[in-house]
């Protein structure tokens, strides 16, 4: 056996070390490690409540709404709050941009680029994606930054801002729209809608979303050229990307989009069959982390950094729910919605679990989902009706906030004493995902999903398995 | 401008990537053709290069060497000395190495080296409260000069460290700084008292600001999504804060206070304490503790008597509404 330590990951948000034991040329083991801390929850004790408003966005600049959204949730759960219906879609609306433009940003920029690497240049697809997909430099890159910058000036309107807007409150939105601005949002849209069926699928959104099986996704592919969509499913057939990072078959979503009747996306977890979320079984183990205490619910959580600890070997808790680990991110919200694809990709009987191919694919047919609901939020908003409810924080209050940014799972725990925030816990998507073995000796999702992975030079079949999660390092260790 | 391509390597520590997301939002159709038009060659940049692992580090290894020059050195994120001084808050991922000590060998070879936002110029958010991780930028420790780097030091070019601060930095605020620079167009004389670009620190966020007619009236806003002034008692600092935000657009036509809340003055060394909840102005009998830039206190109180006695009804309703319920009124004759 060898021990090979991997890193810098480039192309991850943050600092990503994945130390891997390899066996015959295959990963054994493998542990990752977040080498990055920096205090955010110890921070936030003893300031005014409302100030996480204010800290929470800053703990991820690519996923910054949906921090905002989590904390203006727990916030308003603390409050005994709800915002009226424009307050509610103004914040849908922003959250989505910013979802689907990490699920573009993750597949033009940081996930495609290593299809472009001299390893594969004796495969018949390596021409078309080197000059595609080269990192900063393929055709794509020069496509795809307008499309994605006139897609974020939605934020502008919206927000002020992207990323750290204080836009999105407790009670609602903030920014009041103008009936002239529904207009400008509603055209963004459609600009955006546009390219994307242009680019990346050559077809309609509403003929990707319907697409109901993996041969369903084989014969669409088949029909014609289908854009960087079609060339992506062209070298996960050739690459068997469907075989790669095959994950642990347990999928979690704290559902998200709130409507005027319950979520867009449902909440539960999905391992072979749908179960209801219970948040109250969520639990946080410390034995690998550089961190001090034993295993708790977030609401009582503790982050007391040590330094050195023996059996540490990353800043990330190990989050467990029912003491079981759980893969989060877009899948796991298709798995749980029970689209039929996504259940078809990664959830047939013994084949049950996530893949490199099917993480992807995941995260494209939701862009196809959800921009033709952002289209009619945009028509449901009301000018001249209130955007915004008042509410006042009690000195002694708790509250949490669940909700999906694009790489997954998002929880916030607040405890409020003498009108001080008393604790603040956050669980991202990435610590579910890249969370380090727990007292059980139990590796993470993306630990277990490396096992198996070949390791050749350059380990880009390692690259591809960890990217396909979508990593966030610095939401990881916060 | 020089002939030979000029290297840009960057790195993050102590931060969130938002810098770098923002600088994605550039305007620009094509920044890196722009840099690249100017001679940049982007070496490496964590979340944009092919090169992961063994490649990258020797690449940065070189830089560290002086084997490949290094003419920018860009820096996302506060530097984080702890714990005990040691570093260990943040090892670069494959060496083992605390990125402070990255930081500084670069830093001794670069032409130029830049705090791209205010993590890495003064510190930032990492740093408030008790700050845990004992985070500095490179040559502010708040807005004591020092920091990682120590208050003397120049780049191989005799520049400090270019502080393009802001929380996150506007997209244009870096670009143009690298463009200026590699056109030898940016000197000392173009870096503010704090080590800013002068060219969007000499303004104030209030510049442009959209809500001028309310404040020109003390008409203020009480609660988020009132249209009024955001000073009396929103928390805004956009008449003391540093910065072109509301002349230089955000994410097409955005800003701050454009997006209904207050300037936190994020430019600005110590902008993660301000010592009261962000969301509330401090005041003294009343009266704003933070008054406008170069404005007298005396004069402020005569004038916000003198203007809240003489604000419209227009522009009184519509300070504490959503949207204007009082339109301006059309005038019946030419205007004059």
């Amino acid at each position: 056996m060898t021990r090979l330590v991997v890193g810098p990951f480039n192309r991850v948000e943050g600092d990503l070390e994945v130390t891997l034991d390899v066996e015959d040329g295959v990963v054994a083991a493998a542990r990752a490690g977040s080498p990055l801390y920096r205090g955010f929850e110890q921070i936030l004790r003893g300031k005014h409540p409302m100030d996480a408003l204010m800290f929470a966005p800053r703990v991820c600049g690519i996923c910054s709404v949906s921090q905002s959204m989590a904390a203006a949730r727990t916030l308003a759960d603390a409050m005994g709050l709800a915002a009226p219906a424009n307050g509610r879609i103004a914040c849908n609306l922003a959250h989505a941009v910013e979802n689907l433009a990490d699920h573009f940003t993750h597949f033009y920029l940081f996930f495609m680029p290593d299809f472009a690497r001299a390893e594969y240049a004796a495969r018949p697809w390596h021409a078309r994606a080197a000059a595609r997909f080269k990192a900063l430099q393929g055709s794509a890159t020069a496509e795809v930054m307008p499309a994605r910058t006139a897609f974020l000036t939605m934020l502008g309107t919206l927000a002020g801002k992207w990323p750290h807007t204080l836009s999105i409150q407790p009670g609602g939105s903030a920014r009041a729209l103008e009936a002239s601005e529904k207009i400008r949002l509603h055209a963004l849209l459609r600009d955006f809608r546009r390219h994307v069926e242009a680019t990346l699928f050559n077809d309609a959104l509403e003929a990707v979303a319907a697409l109901d099986s993996a041969a369903a996704l084989s014969t669409w592919a088949a029909e014609k050229p289908r854009g960087d969509f079609g060339l992506f499913l062209g070298i996960a057939d050739d690459l068997a990307l469907d075989q790669l990072g095959r994950g642990i078959g347990r999928f979690m979503s704290y559902g998200n989009y709130p409507q005027e009747r319950g979520l867009l996306l449902p909440n539960g977890v999905w391992d072979g069959r749908l179960q209801a979320l219970d948040a109250q079984v969520i639990s946080e183990d410390l034995s690998h982390a550089w961190m001090a205490g034993e295993t708790r619910h977030p609401a009582q959580g503790l982050t007391q950094p040590q330094d050195g600890k023996d059996d540490g070997y990353t800043w990330c808790k190990a989050p467990r729910l029912a003491g079981l680990p759980m893969e989060t991110g877009a899948l796991a919200r298709q798995m749980v919605a029970g689209h039929p694809l996504a259940r078809d990709l990664a959830g047939r009987d013994g084949q049950c679990g996530g893949s490199v191919k099917s993480r992807v694919v995941a995260r494209l047919l939701e862009i196809a989902l959800i921009l033709p609901h952002m289209e009619q939020w945009v028509r449901q908003i009301v000018p001249g009706e209130p955007f915004f409810a008042p509410g006042e924080m009690p000195d002694e209050a708790a509250g949490v906030g669940l909700v999906e940014a694009a790489r997954g799972s998002l929880g916030h725990w607040l405890s409020v004493a003498d009108g001080r925030i008393a604790n603040y816990q956050i669980i991202s998507p990435t610590t579910w995902n890249f969370s380090p073995r727990d007292s059980d000796g139990t590796p993470g999702p993306l630990e277990q999903a490396l096992v198996g992975t070949p390791v050749a030079d350059g380990h880009v079949a390692v690259q591809h398995v960890v990217r396909s999660f979508d990593p966030c390092m610095v939401c990881t260790v916060h | 401008m020089d002939k030979r391509t000029q290297n840009l390597v960057w790195l993050q520590s102590g931060g969130c990537g938002g810098c770098t997301m923002s600088l994605l939002c550039s305007g620009a159709s094509a920044l890196f053709d722009q840099l690249s038009d100017a001679g940049i060659a982007v070496c490496w940049h964590p979340a944009l290069s092919e090169q992961s692992g063994a490649e990258a580090l020797a690449l940065l290894e070189d830089c560290a060497e002086g084997r490949v020059p290094l003419d920018f050195l860009c820096i996302e994120g506060a530097l984080l000395r702890g714990p005990n001084g040691s570093g260990r808050f943040h090892l670069l991922s494959g060496t083992g190495r605390p990125m402070t000590e990255w930081v500084s060998r670069l830093a001794a070879r670069a032409r130029h080296v830049l705090a791209i936002g205010s993590c890495a110029a003064w510190g930032g958010m990492v740093a408030a409260s008790e700050n845990p991780t004992q985070a500095c930028g490179l040559q502010h420790d708040g807005e004591i000069p020092g920091g990682l780097l120590g208050a003397g030091w120049q780049g191989q070019r005799g520049l400090p460290v270019i502080n393009v601060a802001g929380c996150p930095s506007h997209p244009d605020w870096i670009s143009e700084t690298l463009l200026a620079l590699a056109q030898g167009q940016f000197d000392k004389q173009d870096l503010d008292a704090l080590h800013r670009p002068r060219f969007f620190a000499d303004h104030l966020v209030h510049h442009g600001c959209a809500r001028n007619e309310f404040y020109e009236f003390k008409a203020s806003a009480h609660k988020p999504s009132d249209l009024g002034c955001l000073m009396e008692n929103m928390g805004c600092k956009g008449t003391q804060a540093h910065a072109d935000c509301n002349l230089r657009p955000w994410n097409g036509n955005g800003s701050c206070t454009k997006g209904g809340f207050a300037c936190v003055s994020c430019t600005e060394p110590g902008f993660e304490e301000p010592g009261h909840p962000f969301h509330e102005t401090p005041k003294l009998a009343g009266i704003p503790i933070g008054l406008p830039t170069d404005m007298p206190k005396a004069w402020f109180v005569a004038l916000a008597a003198l203007s809240k006695s003489a604000t419209p009804k227009r522009v009184r309703d519509n300070a504490v509404a959503d949207h204007q319920v009082v339109v301006p009124a059309v005038k019946k004759t030419g205007l004059k």
